[in-house]
Formats: structure tokens, C-alpha cells, sequence
């Protein structure tokens, strides 16, 4: 009877979890297929490094990245970029010395700077703060294997706008349908072979788009990779303990439990 | 311990009995290891363990989340980021503390409703009942106020919202949400003393647990039958139970890494999953965000918080009888803690003679609606407070008190039970057959 009541219990909690817990209004995100989702996605280096060209290139002007450490950049498991550049790339850099007070070219040990001056928001939890499509706040519970759906919500906010733009108090608005209210403040801020790839990579304003996305995506969680290992590691040990001790208790019991005389 | 008849410890050289003398404390361990079991517990009798389990790795993840964490308005956010970029392998613990607190309230809601089903609150493990639910309880004050520490905008609004709960008690409501707060509102003082109590609850959680413990080391364990164990003689209890030690250690355990491969599946490759994506904005007192959600494992007390609305015709008739003192907000909160208070009460209510679910045929429906019942209230919790989540809300809600106040009380006086083994060791016999030979 227990076990019944459990099974119908958990196979409702599993019907009702994903649809039940849908998203609230807003605009309308695609899937993208991102390198770094499901158990085994690894983030694409060249990826995060062409993501970071987009970001220093176009959205550093007005956004900030202020929990981020610059000498991450050449972290196992992200961008990977060797150490003698990231000093050179954080040159560009200006911030505050907290123990002089006075201002100073950046170095690796520095954060990327705040950026309010255009009231734009700090970008780097942007990835996880947004609730994209995938999980209890999404369509489902696939979130195991199509990652968070915060990316795609980023990446559907640059490539949704529709060239519609309005002005109200003196303030410029853009229609984009990815935005929740329909109208965003952000003016679109990429197009087409804005930057220029080393890598000879197209840069079309969806593949700018999905750059920058993976690239703040890594930003907001860095330790991505570590993590999965880790975890991939744990389970591993984790089922090879649980075959351990069946084994042990089924030998343990057999001596309590009697042959079973019929079925 | 007292209770069932078994072997205790004995001394047996000069120095176990110097200090047996001055403090029993091996014998104290020997018996509650070996305590006799019931043999013929069934696998939803593994929660307990899985719950010591949690217990003890929300305190050490806690303990080293808080060499690092920074109880203050202005840094608290950037303190739990300092731990997920900084701190080596601060990402995994915080992550294990966060999917940590959701694995103790799964493993403890199946802990109650197998309690509910077997009939373990009944005479004589009240007491243990009573001592799970305070247990449960102060869970829920420690899952809210930790909730609140990484200052996000959910940690935020959640506290705002809940403190908001006892502003509606009338007359020295506002008093008490005060003295809550530390202010007028949410804020630096708030912080830091629910950071302090955060700290310190789940030890006063881990002295009930050996009190609990304690308690249904007295009664003995309840067990599928709810048929007590024989305790005429050593010899007949041994025909019942087998020690704690190795038997239930070893099965308990084997369930333990079962569960744990999931949750650390769900840790590695999806922690924010059970999360709120709000909680990764910093907490802004001037944006509220559009839907304030409680975590999942407090939505069904959540929606029948929301379920007695101004236009319900009790909520009506409480006004009225109590001259508007009890008005719709103040009703939903009696609502919510009236719900865990019947709960706790079920050792009164139920009327039944017959301990276990198993042998009572209508008992089994109605227990069967209440767990559905549960998982609908959890559902509501989530939706949007419109219809028709504002009806089923309400429906859900009163079939909850109409189980423990009416049903349980009923089914015991109109219930024709199903005859129940004499004995364990009849019941554990008609499952696996009697033993080849007694004396292997």
C-alpha cells in the first residue's frame, strides 16, 4: 500500500513540478544548444575567449562585471587565456586602490570593475538571476540536460529586438520580444561584424549573441566544470558503495530470513 | 534501555570497569547501538538516518559556509560569491548546504507520512511524535532564516513577507514583527540576528533529535504491523527483533548511498535547479520582485496561509463572531500553524485501536487523498494567488483539517479493521518463511 501511495506520489510530484511552476509573463526565449549543458558540457574555450571580445569590445562600456577576478580568465575551465595576457588585458582596466585611495591600472588580482554609470546592470550573475525557460520556473524538468535556460534568455535579449523604438519622459525605449515588458531600455548594441574574430570566426549578431551568453554564463558560474567532475566523480563512488552494501546487507539478511516458501 | 529485554554491556577488563563505574558511557553507546528492532521494518523505516545524515552535513557544510560568510547588508551577497569564486571547493560545500536543506525536508515529509500511515504516533510514542514535530518546526525557522543570509532579492522579500505574518496578529502584532526585525523593516539588525539563531538552531534540532531518539528507544519502534514486540523474555523479544547493529545500520546505510548518488547527481550537474534565480540579484528593498515564492518544501503551508481569503464564508463567520479581531490575514496565519498543530495532535484525534494503516481498509483512502492532498497544497503554493488556484487552494486546505479533525476521529468508531498477525516474527515469517535452522 506504501509503496503504491509513493509511486503515485512521486509520479505526480514529477507531472506537476515542470508545467506547474510555469514562468511568469514575459517575452519569449529560444533554446540554443549550448556546449556546456548536460552532465558531460564542457565549456567551449575559444567560445568564452571570443565571448570575452564581445564583452571588453561592446558591453563593457556600460555594464559591469564586479565579482569577477580578472586573473580568472586564465583559470582551468574557462577562457584559459595565459597569464601574460590576462596582465596585459587588465591593463586597460581602471580601478581604485584600496589601500592607496588613489587610482591605478588594474592588475590580475583585481576584479573587472563596477560599471553604473549608464545604470545598466552588473552582468555577473546576469546567466543565473534570469530564469530562461528551463527548470521549475521554465517548461520543465530538463534543466539536467539543456542547462538553466539564463544564456539563452541573454542571448534571446540581443537578438530579439524588432527595430521598433518609442520615446516616453524623454527616455529612448526598444521593442524586443525577449524583454518581459515587451520594451526594453538597452538600445541594441550589437551588429553585424561589430568585432573582428581571430579565430576568422563570421561575426553575425547571433553568433556575437551566443558568445557573449556562454562567456557570461561562465562568468556567473566558473567553477562549472570542477563542479560536474566532481559530482560525476561522487556518483561514481556513491553507486559503487550502494553495490558494496547491497551485497553486504542481502549476505547480513540471509542468515535472518528464512527460504521463502512460496511466492 | 528500558523496555524491551536484551543483553547489556558487561565490563570485562579492570579499566572497562574503572570507567563503568564513574561513567557509563560505553554501555550508554552498546545499548542504543544494539537496541532489539522490530525485524520486520520495511524500507520507509530508513528516513531516520538519512536524516541524521542531513543534520550532520548542514552543520559541517554551515560551520565552514560561516568561516567565510559576512553577516552584514552590504556584504553579505558579495561574501557568498567570495565563497563560490574564492574559497577552495566553497562552490560544492555551498551547494551541498543549499540542496542539503532540500534533502532534510523531502527525507522529512516522508519521515511523517510513513509515521502517519503506520500509526507510530499512537500510544505510547506520543511523546516521540510530539518532540519530531518541535523538530520540525524549528527546521522550518532555520531553512527561513538561512534562506535570508545570502541577501538576495527572495532572501529579502521571503523575510519581508514572513515577519509580515506576525504584524497580523491583532493588537501587538506590530510590536512583534518589530522586535522581530530589530526595526521597522528588514535590515542590517535582521541580518545579523537571524545569522546568530541560524547558527545556533540546528543544535537545539540535534539535543531534540537525542531526545527523540531517546523517547522511541524507551517505547521501542513502531513497525508496519504496529503489533508491539513480545517482551515476556529475552527469548521471546529475540524472536521479534535483530540488534540495531549490524542489521538496520547496514540496510540503512545501503539506502543512505542510494540517496545520496542522487542528491549528488543533483548537486553536480543541476544545484540551482530546486533555486530561485531572483536570490542572484542582490536584495533591493526598492524592487519587489513579481511572484515572491516561498522554497518548495514550504508551499503547501503556503497555500493554505493564501487559501482563507476576506470572501471565504469561514473567514465571514470569524470576523463576525470575534467582533473583526480575527480578520482574513490574521485567519491565514492561525490557518498555517493550526495545520501543523493538528498534525501534531493526531495522537488525540485518532480514535482508531489498531495502530498500523495496513489493517484498516477505509483508513488507507483517506490517508491516500491526504498525501495527494499535500502534493496539491505544494502546487497551489507555486501558482499565482487567482483562480482556479484560489479554489482548489481552498478545497486542499480544508481536506487537510477535515482529515486529522474529523476523519481520524471518525474512521476509529465506524472502521471494521482487518484481523492483524499475533505477532512480528507471524507477520516476518509470511514474507520470507521461517528460518531453515534456528541455530545457524
Amino acid at each position: 500500500m506504501f509503496r503504491n501511495i509513493a509511486l503515485i506520489a512521486a509520479s505526480a510530484l514529477t507531472l506537476t513540478a515542470g508545467g506547474a511552476l510555469a514562468a511568469g509573463e514575459g517575452g519569449h526565449v529560444e533554446d540554443v544548444a549550448f556546449a556546456h549543458e548536460g552532465p558531460f558540457g564542457k565549456f567551449d574555450q575559444f567560445q568564452l575567449q571570443r565571448g570575452l571580445q564581445v564583452f571588453t569590445e561592446v558591453c563593457s562600456a556600460c555594464h559591469g562585471l564586479k565579482y569577477v577576478p580578472i586573473r580568472t580568465l586564465s583559470d582551468p575551465g574557462g577562457p584559459g587565456l595565459p597569464e601574460d595576457q590576462v596582465r596585459a588585458y587588465a591593463k586597460q582596466f581602471t580601478v581604485t586602490d584600496r589601500e592607496t585611495g588613489e587610482d591605478r591600472e588594474a592588475i590580475p588580482s583585481d576584479n573587472f570593475p563596477a560599471n553604473t554609470g549608464a545604470g545598466a546592470p552588473d552582468l555577473s550573475l546576469m546567466a543565473k538571476a534570469r530564469a530562461g525557460f528551463h527548470g521549475p520556473y521554465g517548461t520543465g524538468i530538463n534543466q539536467l540536460f539543456r542547462g538553466m535556460g539564463g544564456p539563452e534568455y541573454i542571448h534571446a535579449i540581443l537578438t530579439s529586438y524588432t527595430g521598433e523604438e518609442k520615446e516616453e519622459f524623454g527616455s529612448f525605449f526598444y521593442e524586443n520580444t525577449a524583454f518581459s515588458t515587451g520594451w526594453i531600455a538597452m538600445a541594441p548594441p550589437l551588429s553585424d561584424d561589430q568585432v573582428t574574430y581571430a579565430d576568422g570566426t563570421p561575426a553575425t549578431v547571433d553568433q556575437m549573441a551566443m558568445d557573449v551568453a556562454s562567456f557570461l554564463y561562465w562568468a556567473a558560474e566558473p567553477k562549472l566544470m570542477d563542479r560536474k567532475n566532481a559530482g560525476f566523480v561522487s556518483v561514481l563512488f556513491l553507486v559503487l558503495l550502494s553495490t558494496l552494501l547491497y551485497l553486504t546487507n542481502k549476505r547480513l539478511w540471509a542468515g535472518v530470513k528464512g527460504k521463502k516458501q512460496h511466492a | 534501555m528500558a523496555g524491551i529485554p536484551h543483553d547489556h554491556y558487561e565490563p570485562k577488563t579492570a579499566g572497562e570497569r574503572w570507567l563503568h563505574k564513574r561513567l557509563p558511557i560505553v554501555g550508554l553507546m552498546y545499548d542504543t547501538i544494539m537496541i532489539p528492532t522490530p525485524k520486520n521494518l520495511n524500507w520507509m523505516w530508513i528516513w531516520g538516518i538519512v536524516l541524521t545524515f542531513c543534520l550532520a552535513l548542514q552543520i559541517v557544510t554551515g560551520i565552514i559556509l560561516a568561516m567565510h560568510y559576512t553577516p552584514h547588508v552590504d556584504k553579505a551577497f558579495a561574501s557568498i560569491e567570495h565563497i563560490m569564486r574564492n574559497v577552495n571547493g566553497g562552490y560544492f560545500i555551498r551547494y551541498l548546504h543549499m540542496n542539503g536543506a532540500s534533502l532534510f525536508f523531502f527525507a522529512v515529509y516522508l519521515h511523517i507520512f510513513r509515521g502517519l500511515y503506520y500509526g507510530s504516533y499512537k500510544a505510547p510514542r506520543e511523546i516521540t511524535w510530539i518532540v519530531g514535530m518541535i523538530i520540525y518546526l524549528l527546521m522550518m525557522g532555520t531553512a527561513f532564516m538561512g534562506y535570508v543570509l545570502p541577501w538576495g532579492q527572495m532572501s529579502f522579500w521571503g523575510a519581508t513577507v514572513i515577519t509580515g505574518l506576525f504584524g497580523a496578529i491583532p493588537g501587538v502584532g506590530e510590536a512583534i514583527q518589530t522586535w522581530l526585525l530589530g526595526g521597522p523593516a528588514v535590515d542590517n539588525a535582521t541580518l545579523n540576528r537571524f545569522f546568530s539563531l541560524h547558527y545556533l538552531l540546528p543544535f537545539v534540532i540535534a539535543a531534540l533529535v537525542a531526545v527523540h531518539i531517546w523517547a522511541f528507544h524507551t517505547t521501542g519502534n513502531n513497525n508496519p504491523t504496529g503489533v508491539e514486540v513480545r517482551r515476556g523474555s529475552k527469548a521471546e523479544a529475540e524472536r521479534d527483533t535483530v540488534p540495531f547493529w549490524p542489521y538496520f545500520v547496514i540496510k540503512d546505510l545501503f539506502a543512505l548511498a542510494v540517496i545520496l548518488a542522487v542528491f549528488f547527481a543533483i548537486v553536480g550537474f543541476m544545484p540551482n535547479y530546486l533555486g530561485h534565480p531572483d536570490n542572484y540579484i542582490e536584495a533591493n528593498p526598492l524592487a519587489t520582485p513579481a511572484h515572491i515564492v516561498p522554497e518548495w518544501y514550504f508551499l503547501p503551508f503556503y497555500a493554505i496561509l493564501r487559501a482563507f481569503t476576506g470572501d471565504v464564508w469561514v473567514v465571514i463567520a470569524a470576523e463576525w463572531l470575534s467582533f473583526g479581531i480575527i480578520d482574513a490575514k490574521f485567519f491565514g496565519v492561525l490557518a498555517m500553524f493550526g495545520a501543523i498543530a493538528v498534525m501534531a495532535l493526531a495522537p488525540w484525534l485518532d480514535t482508531s485501536s489498531v495502530r498500523s494503516g495496513r489493517y484498516r481498509p477505509m483508513f488507507k483512502w483517506w490517508f491516500a487523498l491526504l498525501v495527494i492532498d499535500f502534493i496539491v497544497l505544494m502546487w497551489c503554493g507555486a501558482m499565482p494567488a487567482e483562480e482556479p488556484y484560489a479554489t482548489i487552494s481552498l478545497i486542499a486546505s480544508a481536506y487537510w483539517f477535515a482529515y486529522f479533525l474529523v476523519i481520524l476521529p471518525l474512521l476509529g468508531v465506524i472502521e471494521k479493521p482487518l484481523p492483524q498477525p499475533a505477532t512480528i516474527e507471524e507477520d516476518f515469517n509470511a514474507h520470507y518463511g521461517p528460518k531453515a535452522t534456528p541455530a545457524e
